[in-house]
């Protein structure tokens, strides 16, 4: 959750594609973040490989995860009703049972790493790493074990047909609006309850601030209860919510931060004047344990590049506070979203 | 009588050979085309399983290619088959291995039977069709295209652009009319015959070869020089999406698709799996006489495409960002911007509320905080009173705003003093309702203790502002109502302007002004503006205002009178 730099000045700026000369270092920019992933390999080991079993054509899910127990068997069984083929993990020093929970499955491979998260680009470099060696050609996901992904028509259409879907649109990548999810209460006030949809309800539906970001052309989306409750003073540090989480990968393909912006820049194209197909993450981050983790992460400082800044976030978050408010509004599904105008299915009725 | 299908398949031959055995259980003879380009071994799968069946036959095996000619030929041999081996059938239907009957066979065969000599197949001239994609409608005529589009795009359009310069056109052949539409026909055996052993047919298929898409064009063409009967439509449900590619049916289209009426529909998604058991089982209800009827089907798909193409107006999105002054609108709906009613009246908000009906905002742009009606901390999806978030990005803080709140008219107050560069954004937008008392600002100035030199450059500031968001409203981009009154006017006349205002922003019906706003008392506000005038600061933005419209105190003025009181 690094912030980007270049921002074009006003909410919409023309479209115009770099300059030559910002077109080659963007190149550069891309090979030097897959020679890291390069070096960074010797950083993994197998805990169980079982990518013999991933056959071409498989959707594949890629996950960078650490003491992520109580998330996994909602995140994993969400994902594989969707129609993820084949998950590929990296667990980074759990200390409880995540990795009992991955490795239960028949059709996860999990690698694990005790090194640090952020001097890894947040895990990228590992997940690089496994993606040139296994998404090569497939349909990849990369995701982080607290954001469920849905799309317009989910619960009908499985994966393959979202993804025959943007073959047939000739795009190689979807992009999705990370939507905070948050109980109604305080955060640590609510059940301990298995389905993070039970307790995270709400979300806000229309507070997003949205710029294009030169030079990869990508948006640049903040706001939700985050930027409202702890960077109501300094709005820009205020997380990123846009994600490309869905992309037809190629082995010389990178993520740039986190999964918001990804090079060749063409795989940033997930807008346009008219609607475009694209889903939602929902976010699950605030389920009761946030509170206790702020504390750990207070202390760990590996969640973002400029730390310090983040203390009085994490700082406010150990206060356990209330992120609902009066115009919060209640999840309801997918064609909810889509009325509030924070997905759209495009054409793909 | 019956009807006999021509089965152009390509891929997912499982589904396409469980749809030939509906069809053949039911006695209609099919001749089954296989893609060239099918793998040996699919195809031996697809014709052991399909052969044993009488009415059951394979064509010889085109390469097909997508807007090529090849595609012609595959369903000329295959149609040459049918007439052949099948001398019962009248009516020929051309389906895909990706088609679905939506309705039993008996009704199709009863509807061609009551319309024996009918040919049902879209067929309209170029000229009269917008669904061509990329520009080349007549053209595809009457330019030479001997290149793939799929595989040889640069040498396609190359030629495409020597042919434009040197002004090179095909000589359609004498007789032919071009007309295109669906591939997708129904053709009687009389129809199709006498296409297939046109004494000219020869000298067609060579003109036919050359031209762009001719699988849309050669039988539509050729049918209007032989039917006397044409039906210009297809019986096979097949919808194009924004990039003229067909759309494909899943599971949740079921009811769709059951209440369209069509005889068959394409193109079925081959995992669908609810779709191909719910219309292939053997029961499915019959004896039903109703016309096809894609109406339903036909409208929301258009309002797809138009979704796709221009976006809901005044949508900002992860996957809608329009380009400046390509947003289609740049809020969702209309609402009013009162410049300086705050500070010539009392309460302005609470009144307009009143008598109007609007949502009145305070000043939504305001240094402070962000002043929601009611004084709300936040409002409609979660807008928070932040100023620092709203001026993070002003602009969508307003579309958000007004998107937030579709169906409740807005009105918000708004002066110098708040955001400046929100003032350059709602002028551009036709939703928005302008009205300024220009010079306004300077009363609550005069109303305040503050020190005359630091009012005086208050004033200063704020005129300038002003005066560069008048110059804005007035340019010819000004996209907005805009009505301008001086303060000196208004004041002058008061009820006239706000009587209109409300006959035009009024949501509920209320045309009479029955209660006037509370007006500020602008006692010695004259005197105010010769005092500003006198530091060197000349006031000019509210009008002529007398320097003491009413002297009726006789008593000699202490300077400055609003500083020492």
């Amino acid at each position: 959750m690094t912030i980007g730099r270049q921002t074009t000045t006003g909410p919409i700026g023309p479209l115009l594609p770099p300059d030559p000369i910002r077109a080659y270092r963007l190149r550069w920019k891309r090979r030097r973040l897959l020679a890291r992933a390069v070096r960074k390999r010797r950083q993994l080991t197998p805990v169980v490989d079982r990518t013999d079993r991933i056959e071409p054509g498989a959707i594949l899910l890629f996950l960078c995860c650490r003491n992520e127990a109580r998330r996994l068997p909602s995140f994993l069984n969400h994902h594989e009703a969707l129609g993820v083929d084949h998950i590929i993990a990296v667990d980074n020093g759990s200390t409880d049972d995540t990795v009992a929970h991955l490795t239960d499955r028949p059709n996860v491979s999990v690698w694990r790493t005790d090194h640090s998260y952020r001097l890894s680009r947040f895990g990228l470099d590992w997940i690089t790493w496994l993606m040139i060696r296994f998404g090569h050609g497939h349909w990849c996901l990369t995701l982080d074990a607290d954001e469920l992904l849905i799309y317009p028509h989910w619960q009908d259409r499985p994966l393959p047909a979202l993804t025959e879907r943007l073959v047939r649109e000739g795009r190689a990548s979807m992009g999705a609006l990370m939507l905070d999810l948050y109980p109604e209460g305080r955060l640590a006030d609510t059940a301990n309850d298995p389905d993070p949809l039970r307790t995270l309800t709400h979300f806000d539906a229309g507070n997003y601030t949205i710029r294009r970001q030169a030079p990869m052309g990508n948006l640049w989306i903040q706001g939700g209860p985050r930027a409202r409750n702890f960077f109501a003073e300094d709005p820009r540090r205020a997380p990123t919510l846009q994600k490309v989480p869905l992309i037809r990968w190629d082995r010389r393909y990178v993520y740039v931060n986190s999964t918001h912006a990804a090079l060749p820049r063409r795989l940033n194209g997930i807008y346009d004047e008219g609607e475009m197909l694209g889903g939602v993450l929902l976010h699950t981050k605030f389920m009761d344990t946030i509170v206790e983790k702020s504390s750990e992460e207070l202390l760990r400082r590996e969640h973002f590049a400029n730390a310090t800044l983040y203390d009085d976030y994490y700082t406010a978050l150990i206060d356990n506070p209330a992120l609902s408010c009066a115009f919060s509004t209640r999840y309801r599904g997918w064609r909810h979203l889509e009325a509030k105008g924070l997905m759209s299915r495009g054409d793909w009725v | 009588m019956t009807v006999g299908f021509i089965m152009m398949c390509h891929e997912a031959l499982d589904r396409a050979s469980q749809v030939a055995r509906y069809w053949s259980d039911r006695g209609c003879p099919i001749v089954v085309h296989v893609d060239a380009r099918v793998a040996r071994r699919d195809y031996d799968a697809l014709r052991s399983t399909l052969e044993s069946r009488a009415n059951i036959v394979f064509s010889d095996r085109f390469k097909c290619e997508w807007g090529r000619w090849s595609l012609v030929q595959a369903t000329q041999a295959a149609a040459g088959l049918m007439l052949d081996r099948f001398p019962k059938v009248n009516h020929v239907f051309l389906a895909s291995g990706s088609c679905l009957p939506l309705r039993p066979v008996e009704d199709l065969i009863g509807y061609l039977d009551a319309r024996p000599a009918t040919d049902f197949i879209e067929s309209a001239t170029t000229e009269d069709v917008p669904w061509t994609k990329g520009g080349l409608d007549h053209e595809r005529f009457t330019l030479r295209f001997p290149f793939s589009w799929k595989r040889q795009r640069y040498l396609f359009d190359g030629y495409v652009r020597l042919q434009r310069r040197v002004g090179y056109r095909r000589r359609i052949p004498s007789g032919i009319v071009p007309h295109m539409g669906s591939q997708w026909w129904c053709l009687t055996r009389d129809t199709l015959s006498q296409i297939l052993s046109h004494p000219r047919r020869a000298q067609f298929d060579r003109y036919f070869k050359r031209v762009w898409i001719p699988d849309e064009s050669y039988f539509q063409s050729l049918v209007r020089l032989v039917s006397e009967n044409v039906e210009s439509r297809s019986l096979t449900l097949s919808k194009f999406d924004f990039q003229g590619k067909p759309h494909v049916f899943y599971d949740d289209h079921l009811q769709l698709l059951r209440r369209s009426d069509c005889f068959v529909a394409r193109k079925i998604w081959p995992r669908a799996e609810r779709l191909y058991t719910a219309f292939l089982s053997p029961n499915a209800q019959q004896g039903n006489r109703a016309e096809p009827n894609p109406g339903k089907i036909d409208r929301i798909f258009a309002k797809a495409v138009e979704r796709r193409r221009y976006g809901r107006p005044g949508l900002y999105m992860t996957s809608r960002f329009p380009r400046k002054n390509h947003e289609n609108g740049l809020t969702c709906a209309r609402y009013t911007v009162f410049e300086g009613f705050g500070d010539l009246f009392e309460d302005f908000p609470d009144w307009l509320k009143r008598t109007t009906g609007l949502r009145a905002h305070g000043h939504l742009f305001a240094p402070e905080r962000v002043g929601f009606a009611d004084g709300l901390t936040v409002f409609a999806g979660a807008l928070s009173d932040s100023p620092k978030l709203r001026d993070y990005n002003p602009e969508m803080f307003l579309t958000n705003l007004i998107w937030n709140t579709r169906g409740e008219r807005q009105a918000f107050l708004y002066g110098p003093r708040d955001t400046v560069r929100i003032g350059s954004f709602f002028p551009r937008d036709p939703n928005a309702d302008i009205l300024v008392i220009s010079g306004a600002w300077a009363v609550p100035l005069f109303k305040s203790q503050r020190p005359f030199n630091e009012i005086r450059k208050e004033a200063a500031r704020l005129q300038k502002i002003e005066n560069a968001h008048l110059a804005y409203l007035r340019n010819s981009w000004t996209k907005a109502r805009v009505q301008v009154w001086t303060m000196a006017d208004f004041v002058e006349s008061p009820v006239e302007p706000l009587q209109s205002i409300i006959e035009d922003v009024a949501v509920t019906r209320t045309n009479q002004v029955n209660e006037a706003p509370r007006m500020v008392d602008l006692t010695g506000f004259g005197q105010f503006l010769q005092s500003l005038r006198n530091e060197g600061m000349h006031p000019y933005l509210m009008g002529d205002f007398p320097a003491d419209p009413r002297p009726e105190s006789e008593a000699p003025r202490p300077r400055k009178p609003y500083v020492a009181r």
